[in-house]
């Protein structure tokens, strides 16, 4: 296989857009990445032809509808290198996914004191579910601290892991900053200490292959729309053990084999954690999702943004007053940064009158702004569709925004 | 929309300089203003002398909408009564979210209309003049 950006953004129909009279450079593929051509097709056939509720009819559309569907669980399942299709959920997100495991694993385990570590550079997702469940049952949220690059290390990590430990939830890569986490051998120090695992995988998603039993984690969650796919999707895999062992967290339509009034019996995995009519089309396009990546040299596409991740730090380097937020060593493909003089909204809103895309803003990670003591970046987070001549484009319009504010 | 409809020379000059900048005390009044989308936050000192505020100043962090319409409205509202500074936000709010609405006699506030075209931007705009109207109401009972 070869790999070709220029060729492969062609496949996505919404970079050939034109903002302001230039052409879209795209690079918040971080907060959502386009759709893949064939991830629209597959849910326009969908629509067109397949549509009907799923897991209920004996007609011919509902089968088909659940074909379709189940056949997205079963691509997804290889993907991640999971074990069975009892051990994929499908969610509306990686925040319903982190929600779920918080209410139906965590909260039924934890006692007064018990305690859930997570890291200083998670998402807001993959800190409040935690800080509800800690009020509901008295367990204490503890947070390994992050170096002054955005670094978690493992031996601060470890320092943490206590007897009072049940649970360890950490991002694999930095929405906000980039940064990789060393998150094999995380997951190997909290597995020796009996502390289940969670990993939010929504930033690593869409740049290299995961696979969770090589990873050896509990639990890895991530959402459909960081990798083309369809808003409204999301997946959390977890051992089939400690799946079986939890209770359903939402009540309804599909994750039950019998109801009375006096009694009701649960379906088995994995529609026990389907509560009600799924997200059939989106599921959809998340399978076509699956087959568009599997269809790409993923080394290619990973080295294709390593290769912008290194062109944009140097481009942007030269810039006077610029200050990147988070060099960690190993970083996917973003770059998070301050301009003297020019706030991170006024930069976003100059950049997009040039056509060129970037996130601005606090990125739901708070905790990550007050350590930088700033209360906003700017963020330009690159997917293997974007190009170095956007990068470039990308500097030249910050020095443009330079001059405007000075 | 053209961007130097949005950033208009007042616009600018008053990111650069922010008038009233820096802190009062003491002061008869004092609220804090956040913005949790963006996280710009400010802090409105005032000083009355009877219905009159005698003193306005700010300090905070925000882009340059955010600075620029604070430090206009500082200026603006400085010897006005309680409620010709309350008529003003009604003013101020209209020009940055009615199309029609007109810059009659606002002085160089008129420069905030070019926010309008930009929605994503009003509230970086109205920020100040919203924790300005909290300060002049009374309390609720």
């Amino acid at each position: 296989m070869t790999f070709s950006a220029s060729e492969i953004r062609q496949e996505f129909p919404a970079l050939a857009r034109v903002i302001h009279g230039k052409p879209l450079a795209y690079l918040d593929s971080g907060a959502s990445a386009q759709r893949h051509i064939s991830v629209i097709e597959a849910v326009n056939d969908y629509e067109r032809n397949y549509h009907a509720n799923v897991h209920r009819g004996v007609h011919t559309l509902s089968e088909e509808a659940t074909a379709l569907y189940e056949g997205a669980r079963a691509r997804i399942v290889k993907f991640l290198g999971a074990k069975s299709s009892r051990e994929i959920i499908f969610t509306r997100g990686t925040t319903e996914a982190i929600n779920l495991v918080a209410q139906s694993y965590a909260r039924p385990l934890l006692k007064i004191n018990d305690e859930i570590l997570i890291t200083h550079l998670e998402h807001h997702a993959n800190i409040v579910p935690w800080q509800m469940v800690c009020e509901q049952t008295g367990a204490k949220l503890v947070v390994v601290p992050m170096d002054s690059q955005g670094e978690i290390h493992l031996e601060a990590a470890i320092a943490l892991m206590g007897s009072r430990t049940r649970m360890f939830a950490c991002a694999h890569v930095s929405n906000a900053l980039g940064t990789v986490l060393p998150i094999q051998k995380l997951v190997e120090a909290a597995k020796a200490r009996g502390i289940t695992t969670l990993i939010d995988g929504a930033q690593a998603i869409a740049h290299f292959p995961v696979n969770v039993q090589a990873l050896g984690c509990d639990f890895y969650v991530f959402s459909g729309h960081k990798m083309f796919a369809p808003t409204g999707t999301g997946v959390l895999y977890g051992r089939e053990a400690l799946l079986e062992s939890m209770p359903p967290w939402q009540g309804g339509g599909d994750m039950i084999l019998t109801v009375s009034f006096t009694k009701t019996t649960y379906n088995g995995l994995p529609n026990k954690f389907e509560a009600g009519t799924p997200n059939i089309s989106g599921v959809i396009g998340l399978g076509a999702a699956v087959d568009f990546l599997n269809g790409l040299d993923r080394a290619a596409a990973h080295a294709h943004e390593t290769a912008l991740l290194d062109h944009a730090t140097d481009r942007l380097r030269k810039i006077p007053g610029l200050e990147f937020i988070g060099t960690a060593t190993n970083k996917a493909s973003l770059v998070s940064f301050l301009v003297k003089g020019v706030h991170p909204h006024d930069l976003g809103t100059v950049l997009n009158d040039e056509g060129i895309a970037i996130r601005a803003g606090h990125h739901c990670a708070m905790p990550v702004m007050e350590y930088f003591k700033v209360p906003a970046t700017a963020r330009a987070s690159f997917a293997f569709y974007n190009t170095l001549e956007e990068i470039d484009r990308l500097g030249g319009a910050i020095e443009h925004a330079v001059k405007i504010f000075s | 929309m053209d961007l130097q409809d949005l950033y208009r020379d007042v616009i600018l000059d008053h990111n650069r300089k922010p008038r009233n900048f820096g802190p009062l005390d003491p002061a008869d009044v004092s609220l804090e203003g956040f913005n949790p989308l963006c996280g710009d936050r400010l802090t409105l000192r005032l000083k009355f002398v009877g219905d009159l505020i005698s003193d306005i100043r700010f300090e905070g962090q925000g882009c340059a909408i955010s600075t620029a319409s604070t430090s206009l409205m500082t200026e603006a509202v400085k010897g006005k009564t309680r409620d010709q500074a309350l008529a003003l936000f009604k003013r101020v709010h209209e020009l940055l979210t009615i199309d029609t609405a007109n810059a009659d006699e606002l002085g160089k506030l008129a420069a905030l209309s070019g926010v309008r075209g930009y929605p994503a931007r009003v509230k970086c705009a109205s920020l100040c003049w919203h924790t300005l109207e909290s300060a002049l109401r009374p309390p609720a009972a």
